[in-house]
């Protein structure tokens, strides 16, 4: 099963488990979104439940809080992460301060999914991951899985979880591999990473579509004598910093990559961290492969992510550093 | 019942029902009660402009099919609203737009090879291969560069605009977006900046009953989206897109209130995308084939020809030799394009700021020094 599929199945689960579940967006019902993540789900489950918008995120989020509040569980899809900003306001100043403001009174049990980062030839608007801005105003979730399998325990759990949360879906991985994912229900917590390889030099941190990139480095390295850990961070908010520091512990060594452009990336927030925890750990400062700090662009866009060209060299430089 | 008054004083008189302009029908005849005689010349070259806009679009496909180019947006059906509106404005005056407007920029005389530099995104393209393919700058031809996000150029439209009257100079902008545009926030500040700052702005709502998968029907509880205008106290228009010579009449109006320095004016073009949203897009997957086979026989450019062959000024061979003509500037631009470098890694960091700031001079060295991607 792919991405897509397993995301689809998980959608399907859940709304077969929990009436309260219903599903609002753009293009979802009919086209069954322009990704197909909610093909189907108009036809099983009718007009009532799998809703087309009129064209507008703050509509799409807003309402959406509006349905949690009142009992609702909603998944809503923005059809690109680039086209959270119109949400913005509903998102930060709504969804992620509704329980602090209320004293609890009220909870915003809400998933916002979203398909983001770069690798179809997107350009500015259609590419971009903005997940750190999300994480920085405290209140929301952020999840960002790599693969099917954790694609749709991830979105389940999201699902059942009592708060609001962005649930980024790397769309360079939706169709690029297939892989077993369970029938029915099964659930990943929220805030577990995963050692998605083990090793024992360096520490390598990532999330999304980086992920598959960074296994890749890691085993073109292996053959050098050099043996990383990559660790998927599965959840970026709350984030499992002890799975981190353990492997930092360690391995002294801590390379980060990701998608979004560097200055403020959550790569920053991840070594702050570590530095605070065990920085006497460190053999070789951290280092941050990422997006450059301009906007995505479309003809060169190998050249701007953070591919395995960028990464093994990374890799090499901390695991020499001494 | 002010706003009312405005309204329907402002409504153009027609032949058709529902406030809809309309001059040429079917078979391109002319309704003398509506026809706004404009001069043969003109209505030629909205004519062959109408054409080569359908030419290119079929090229891009084939192109976008064949793996050289890597997306297309195209107008097809829609051309008349398009260029046709664009024919209406003056040269002082300023267009901003979606994606599927390009052949309004052509008609202010944007280069082809402009355009097939940027649908290759190479190191000629006005953005260096920045932005995606039909996402254009043309700022020598007044032309705002294109964004992909829905709506936004709405309200910017009307700051440029506002910016004009400021500076007290004879300027009208003009602002295209799609139906489904009128939901986003943008469509609401735009038209509501205008309406109390009475800026001179042009709202052109290509309304061509889609947006994606999602009818018109479904972007408002409005009977006609042209209504809305009513709410932000805006004199509105409502045309025929798929007719030229409406088209051109009742924007033109729009423009001249605008430049008389009445205010803002909406004009709802009522148009048909007969083809799919993209090359990305399957259509089949919700709309019913039927109604496109409907739709077709309004074809604007046959509508077009017809009236030019029945008023004796257009034939078959004028017809053949155009085609032609535009045939060989095609093959003759795409080939430059495609055999044009990439765009230099430079301009990744170049442009964000005026000045390039330090840490993108770094951030530019590491990835000059850098491996290349695989
Ligand atoms: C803010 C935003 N949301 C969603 C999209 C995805 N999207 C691209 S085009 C489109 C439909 C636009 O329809 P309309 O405004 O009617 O213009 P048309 O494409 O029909 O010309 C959508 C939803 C987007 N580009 N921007
Ligand atoms: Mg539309």
């Amino acid at each position: 099963m792919n991405m897509v599929k397993a995301l689809n199945d998980a959608l399907r689960v859940e709304m077969r488990r929990d009436e309260r579940v219903v599903v609002l967006g753009e293009d979802v019902g009919k086209l069954g979104g322009v990704f197909r993540v909610t093909a189907g789900l108009l036809e099983e489950f009718g007009e009532d439940r799998v809703v087309d918008t009129p064209l507008s995120e703050a509509g799409i989020v807003g309402a959406a809080i509006g349905m949690a509040l009142y009992g609702l569980r909603p998944v809503s899809e923005l059809e690109f992460a680039d086209f959270v900003y119109p949400a913005m306001d509903q998102l930060v100043n709504e969804a992620a301060k509704y329980r602090y403001r209320s004293g609890g009174e009220f909870g915003c049990p809400l998933v916002v999914r979203t398909p983001m980062g770069g690798g179809i030839k997107g350009g500015l608007y259609h590419s971009q991951s903005p997940e750190s801005l999300l994480i920085h105003n405290a209140g929301l979730k952020v999840v960002c899985p790599s693969n099917p399998y954790d694609a749709k325990g991830l979105l389940i759990g999201a699902i059942r979880d009592p708060d609001p949360v962005l649930f980024f879906e790397p769309k360079r991985v939706y169709r690029a591999n297939e892989m077993e994912v369970p029938e029915g229900d099964y659930m990943i917590p929220l805030s577990q990473a995963k050692v998605a390889l083990a090793g024992t030099d360096i520490t390598l941190v990532s999330w999304g579509a980086m992920v598959e990139e960074s296994i890749a480095a890691a085993k073109e390295i292996h053959e050098q004598g050099l043996s990383v850990e990559v660790i998927d961070l599965r959840t970026l908010w709350p984030v499992d910093i002890q799975s981190v520091v353990q492997s930092v512990q360690k391995t002294g060594r801590l390379v980060i990559v990701h998608e979004a452009p560097k200055a403020c990336g959550f790569g920053a927030e991840i070594v702050a961290q570590i530095c605070e925890r065990v920085f006497l750990h460190l053999e070789a400062p951290p280092k941050r492969v990422t997006g450059w700090d301009t906007p995505f662009p479309y003809a060169l866009e190998n050249e701007y992510l953070p591919l395995r060209h960028r990464i093994v060299p990374a890799l090499i430089e901390t695991a020499r550093y001494s | 019942m002010d706003l009312q008054q405005n309204y329907s004083t402002t409504t153009l008189r027609s032949a058709a029902k529902g406030g809809v302009m309309k001059v040429i029908d079917l078979d391109g005849r002319v309704d003398p009660t509506t026809d706004p005689r404009l001069e043969v010349a003109l209505v030629t070259r909205i004519y062959r402009e109408m054409v080569r806009a359908r030419l290119i679009d079929e090229r891009m496909n084939a192109l976008q099919r064949q793996g050289r180019v890597g997306f297309h947006v195209g107008a097809y059906g829609e051309e008349a609203s398009i260029i046709a509106s664009a024919a209406a404005l003056r040269p002082q005056d300023w267009l901003f737009s979606c994606y599927r407007e390009i052949g309004a920029a052509f008609w202010r005389g944007f280069e082809l090879q402009s355009y097939l530099d940027n649908m290759f995104g190479n190191a000629n393209d006005i953005a260096e291969g920045r932005q995606m393919p039909d996402h254009i700058t043309a700022r020598r031809n007044h032309f705002a560069a294109v964004s992909s996000v829905i709506g936004t150029q709405i309200i910017n439209a009307v700051g440029f605009s506002w910016a004009a009257k400021i500076r007290k100079e004879d300027v009208v902008t003009a602002v295209y977006f799609g139906d489904g545009a009128t939901s986003a926030a943008d469509f609401h500040s735009g038209m509501n900046f205008a309406g109390v700052f009475k800026t001179p702005t042009v709202f052109l709502l290509r309304n061509n009953g889609w947006a994606i998968s999602i009818p018109a029907s479904r972007q408002s509880a409005c009977r006609r989206l042209v209504d809305k205008a009513l709410g932000y106290g805006v004199p509105a228009l409502c045309c025929d897109g798929n007719d030229a010579l409406a088209t051109y009449a009742t924007v033109q109006r729009a423009v001249s209130s605008a430049a008389e320095g009445k205010g803002p004016m909406l004009v709802e073009l009522q148009t048909y995308r007969l083809g799919a949203h993209t090359t990305s897009d399957d259509p089949t997957r919700y709309r019913n084939e039927s109604e496109v086979e409907r739709e077709r026989k309004y074809d604007p450019i046959r509508r077009l020809r017809l009236y030019l062959e029945n008023l004796e000024v257009w034939s078959q061979q004028e017809d053949e030799k155009l085609i032609e003509k535009i045939h060989a500037e095609l093959q003759a631009a795409i080939a430059r394009a495609e055999n044009a470098p990439r765009p230099a890694v430079a301009s990744i960091f170049e442009k964000v700021y005026r000045d390039q700031p330090a840490h993108l001079r770094e951030q530019q060295a590491e990835c000059e020094r850098g491996p290349r991607a695989r």
